[in-house]
């Protein structure tokens, strides 16, 4: 399976890391491409994020505050989770990174490596499911 | 009386949201060697479904399922 994680809301972040989870219990190996405004969320420095896509723009607060009060982990701490049971490679974007001047050592500890487009579409040309978040 | 399987590992995931139970489920399989007990705690509906299902595919024995109070316990049997 191969996500690409482009938008860098909570709600879109965290169906890429529940989509990844039920890829790692159908034994899938997963590749995520993580770029733009998802890329900036895997910088080490980014705030917790609590924002939302347009649509859900209304209902912002009474959702945070249900996730909190239920203890519902964040998308990275869902991932990172996932990851330790599974096989999952996250790629950033070396387009993106380049632009914003990031370095492997600014992106969260979970990014294996940076790469290229075209090494990512190669990869993904062979999964049976991509995604585009 | 009612017939009691020993665990040899307990996953306690309640208060843990879906895919959280399953993932914790999966972390203490990979851990644990060939027949091997496994059970798990959750208060989680999805894991109702989703690990009974996980358990099946991945070629390893569903014991049972108990409804407890307030949370579902899932007991596998590591078979592979």
């Amino acid at each position: 399976m191969s996500l690409l994680l482009v938008s860098g809301t909570a709600d879109k972040l965290m169906a890429g890391s529940i989509i990844a989870s039920g890829g790692v219990a159908n034994g899938m190996d997963i590749d995520i491409f993580v770029s733009f405004w998802g890329l900036m969320e895997m910088k080490k420095d980014a705030p917790p994020n609590m924002k939302l896509s347009f649509e859900g723009k209304d209902m912002a607060d009474q959702i945070f505050a249900v996730m909190k009060e239920k203890k519902v982990p964040g998308w990275k701490e869902m991932l990172r989770q996932a990851k330790d049971v599974g096989n999952i490679k996250v790629y950033a974007c070396a387009m993106f990174a380049d632009l914003m001047g990031l370095k492997k050592e600014d992106l969260d500890p979970m990014v294996d490596s940076i790469i290229g487009v075209s090494e990512f579409v190669d990869m993904a040309k062979d999964s049976k499911v991509t995604l585009f978040i | 009386m009612a017939e009691e399987i020993k665990a040899d590992k307990v996953v306690d995931a309640r208060g843990s949201f879906c895919p959280g139970p399953l993932m914790e489920l999966i972390k203490a399989y990979k851990e644990a060697k060939a027949g091997d007990v496994i059970s798990v705690y959750s208060t989680d509906n999805g894991t109702k479904t989703d690990a009974p299902a996980w358990i099946k595919k991945s070629g390893n024995e569903l014991i049972k399922i108990i409804d407890r109070n307030g949370y579902v316990e899932i007991v596998m049997k590591k078979v592979r």
